[in-house]
C-alpha cells in the first residue's frame, strides 16, 4: 500500500523493505519478550495468592503482547518504535531484579 | 524513506499485510475449529456401526481395566473415556511417561476388546487439525498460535481502521464495483461477528497459554507447573510414586464409589502410575451448569478405593481464565446456541475468505495486462485454500463411506483423501483460466458435498444420520449458489471494466 509512494527510487524501496523487516521482528520477538517479561512480573506482584497471580498473568500476557505489536506498527519511525520497546523492557527487568525474581532458583 | 503518514494509515497498511500473511492458514483453522463444534455428531457419523444403547459404566469401567493391565501394566498413566449415550464406546488411552507416545484405543463397553467399527479418526481429526494442523503438536501449536496472535492484532488494527464501524453495519455496495462489493462483504461479515471474533481468538490463545507463556509459572512457582494447577484449584496435586508394586481394585469398583459419593457420573477415568503401590484414580465428573470449564474432580487410592483429595475451589482470575476457556470450546450451549457459535465461525471463515479475494481484486491488472508473480500467487493460494480444503472436507467423509471397512490403516487413508483431495483441488484451480477458476474451482467441494447424503444413502441409508446428511448437501447448495455468483461475475466482468474504472477514479 505504502510502497506505491517510493516506487520510483530502486534505494528507498530496499529501505523500505528493511524498514518493514525490522518491524515484524520488532513486533515477533519484542512483543513476545515484553508480554513474557510482564507476565513473569505479574505473577509476583498481582494479590490474590500465588495461584491467582499466575492465572491473571497467563490471560493478560496476550493483551500486552497485542498492544506491544500494536506500539511497533504506530510508532513513526523503526528508530522510536524500538526505543519505547526497549525502555519498557528495562523497566520489566529493573522490576523483576527488583522483586528478587533473579535471585538463586528464580527466573534465570 | 517512505513510511504510513498516520496511525490510521499503519493500521491499515498492517491490517492488509498482516491478514494476508496468515490468511490460508487462518481459513483451514477457522473452518475445522467450526466444524469442531458437531465433533461428536460427526464421529457419530463416521462410526455408522455404533448403536446408542447406553451400557453400564461400572462394568466397562472394569473391562477397560483388564485390557490396560494387559497392554501396559507399567504405564506412567491410563485414561478412560465412559461410556455415555453420545459416545457409546469406551476410549482409552496409555502412555509410558509424560513425553508421550499417547497410545489410543476404542473399547466395546461390551466385552473390554478393541472395537470392531471401522477405523476413524472420526470429529477428532478436524477438531485436532484445528489447532495442530496435523503436525507434530508442539510444532502445530505454535505456529495456530503465531497465527491466532496475528489474527488479534489484524482485528484491532481492523478496528481502528473503521472511523464508521457502525454505518458500515449497513453498508453492502454489492454493484457499485467489484473491489466495493468484496470491501463490504469483508467489513459486514467482519463487523457483525466481531465481538465472537475477538473472543475465539482471545481465548483460543487462553487455552494454550501455560506453554505458550510458561514466564508466569517460572517465576511464580520456579515452574512447577503441577503445582500451579493444583493450588489454583485446576487438578489435584499427584502423589508421589512408592518403587514397591502395588495392585489395585478393579477400576469399576471405584467408580461406583464416585457415582456413591457425588450421586454423578464421572466422564472419564485416570490413573496414574498403575503398577506402583501409590497409584493413584482420578474421576473427573461433567462441568456443573455454567461456563466455566472447571471440572469437578475426586482422587482415590488405586489399591484401596479410599478418597485421597478433591480439587479446591477457583479464585476469581483462574475462573476467568476457566470461563474463558469455556466459552471458546462451547460446551455449555444447548443445540440454538452452538449453532449461533457454528454460524459466527463460518462468518469467520467467511470474512478470511472475503479479506484474502479482496486482496487479489484490489490490485487486479487494469484490462488486459498481466498478473505480477505475487498476485498470481495469492490467487492461486486463494483458490486452492478456500475452495481446496472444503473439497478435501466432503473427501474425508466420503472416504469414510467408500473405502473397505476392514482396510488396513483405515483411518490413515481417510485423512490421506483429505489431503489429498484437497491438494489436487488446489492444482486443478490453478492451472484453469483466470475467468473461470473460481466457477470452477467451488463446483468441485460443491458437488462432492452434495454426493455425501447420496453415497450415505447408498451404503449405509439409516434414518439417524439425516439430520448430517441435510446438512451436507446445504453446505454443498451454499457452494453451488457461490459457483453460479462467480461464474455470473466472471461472464458480466467484461462490460463492466469501463464502469469500474470511472468508479475507481472517482
Amino acid at each position: 500500500m505504502s510502497a506505491d509512494g517510493v516506487k520510483a527510487r530502486p534505494g528507498s524501496v530496499r529501505a523500505y523493505r528493511l524498514a518493514v523487516t525490522a518491524r515484524v521482528l520488532l513486533a515477533g520477538v519484542g512483543g513476545y519478550l515484553i508480554a513474557a517479561l510482564a507476565s513473569a512480573l505479574l505473577a509476583l506482584m498481582l494479590p490474590g495468592g500465588r495461584a491467582e497471580a499466575v492465572s491473571a498473568a497467563l490471560i493478560a500476557s496476550f493483551a500486552i503482547m497485542a498492544a506491544a505489536v500494536i506500539w511497533v506498527f504506530a510508532a513513526g519511525t523503526v528508530g522510536r518504535a524500538a526505543l519505547g520497546l526497549g525502555l519498557a523492557a528495562a523497566l520489566l527487568i529493573a522490576a523483576l531484579w527488583l522483586v528478587g525474581a533473579f535471585q538463586a532458583g528464580g527466573v534465570a | 524513506m517512505s513510511r504510513p503518514k498516520s496511525v490510521r494509515q499503519s493500521m491499515a497498511w498492517l491490517h492488509t499485510w498482516s491478514g494476508l500473511v496468515v490468511g490460508w492458514l487462518l481459513f483451514a483453522i477457522f473452518v475445522t475449529g467450526t466444524a469442531s463444534y458437531y465433533r461428536t455428531a460427526i464421529s457419530h457419523w463416521m462410526r455408522p456401526e455404533l448403536s446408542d444403547t447406553v451400557s453400564d459404566p461400572v462394568a466397562a469401567a472394569s473391562r477397560a481395566g483388564t485390557f490396560l493391565q494387559k497392554t501396559m501394566p507399567a504405564a506412567a498413566g491410563w485414561s478412560i473415556r465412559l461410556p455415555t449415550a453420545e459416545n457409546p464406546t469406551v476410549e482409552v488411552y496409555w502412555w509410558p511417561n509424560f513425553g508421550g507416545p499417547f497410545h489410543h484405543a476404542l473399547l466395546d463397553p461390551a466385552t473390554g476388546e478393541r472395537s470392531t467399527v471401522r477405523d476413524t479418526r472420526g470429529g477428532d481429526f478436524l477438531y485436532r487439525f484445528h489447532f495442530e494442523l496435523n503436525m507434530p503438536p508442539i510444532w502445530g501449536r505454535w505456529i495456530v498460535s503465531a497465527c491466532a496472535m496475528v489474527l488479534l492484532i489484524a482485528l484491532l488494527s481492523g478496528i481502528v481502521i473503521h472511523r464508521r464501524i457502525f454505518a458500515d453495519f449497513f453498508t453492502f455496495r454489492r454493484d457499485r464495483s467489484a473491489q466495493r462489493g468484496w470491501l463490504d462483504a469483508h467489513n459486514v461479515m467482519g463487523v457483525l461477528a466481531l465481538p465472537f471474533h475477538l473472543m475465539i481468538v482471545y481465548t483460543g490463545l487462553v487455552t494454550l497459554s501455560s506453554m505458550l507463556m510458561p514466564w508466569a509459572v517460572k517465576t511464580g512457582y520456579r515452574g512447577d507447573i503441577q503445582r500451579y494447577y493444583a493450588e489454583a484449584g485446576l487438578m489435584i496435586a499427584g502423589r508421589p510414586v512408592a518403587g514397591r508394586p502395588g495392585t489395585g481394585l478393579p477400576l469399576g469398583e471405584i467408580v461406583s464409589r464416585a457415582i456413591a459419593t457425588t450421586g454423578e457420573m464421572p466422564e472419564l477415568v485416570t490413573v496414574a502410575n498403575p503398577a506402583d503401590a501409590a497409584a493413584t484414580v482420578t474421576a473427573y465428573f461433567e462441568e456443573p451448569p455454567g461456563l466455566a470449564h472447571l471440572h469437578p474432580q475426586i482422587a482415590y487410592d488405586a489399591a484401596t478405593g479410599a478418597e485421597l483429595g478433591r480439587v479446591g475451589e477457583a479464585g476469581a482470575a483462574t475462573r476467568t481464565g476457566a470461563v474463558m476457556v469455556g466459552l471458546h470450546e462451547a460446551h455449555f450451549a444447548a443445540a440454538p446456541l452452538r449453532f449461533l457459535f457454528f454460524l459466527c465461525g463460518l462468518m469467520g471463515a467467511a470474512t478470511v475468505a472475503t479479506g484474502l479475494v479482496l486482496w487479489t481484486v484490489a490490485r487486479a491488472p487494469k484490462n488486459v495486462a498481466p498478473e505480477g508473480f505475487g498476485l498470481r500467487l495469492v490467487r492461486i493460494l486463494n483458490l486452492g485454500t478456500i475452495a481446496g480444503l472444503p473439497a478435501g472436507l466432503a473427501a474425508y467423509f466420503l472416504a469414510n463411506r467408500l473405502l473397505p471397512v476392514a482396510l488396513d490403516v483405515r483411518a490413515e487413508w481417510e485423512v490421506g483423501a483429505f489431503f489429498a483431495v484437497w491438494v489436487l483441488a488446489a492444482l486443478a484451480s490453478a492451472l484453469y483460466p483466470r475467468t473461470r477458476a473460481w466457477s470452477f474451482a467451488l463446483a468441485v467441494p460443491a458437488s462432492a458435498f452434495l454426493a455425501i447424503p447420496v453415497i450415505d444413502a447408498i451404503t449405509i441409508g439409516e434414518s439417524r444420520f439425516i439430520g448430517f446428511d441435510v446438512a451436507m448437501a446445504l453446505l454443498g447448495l451454499l457452494l453451488l449458489l457461490a459457483a453460479r455468483l462467480a461464474s455470473r461475475r466472471a461472464w458480466a466482468r467484461r462490460p463492466i471494466q469501463e464502469h469500474l474504472h470511472m468508479t475507481a477514479e472517482a
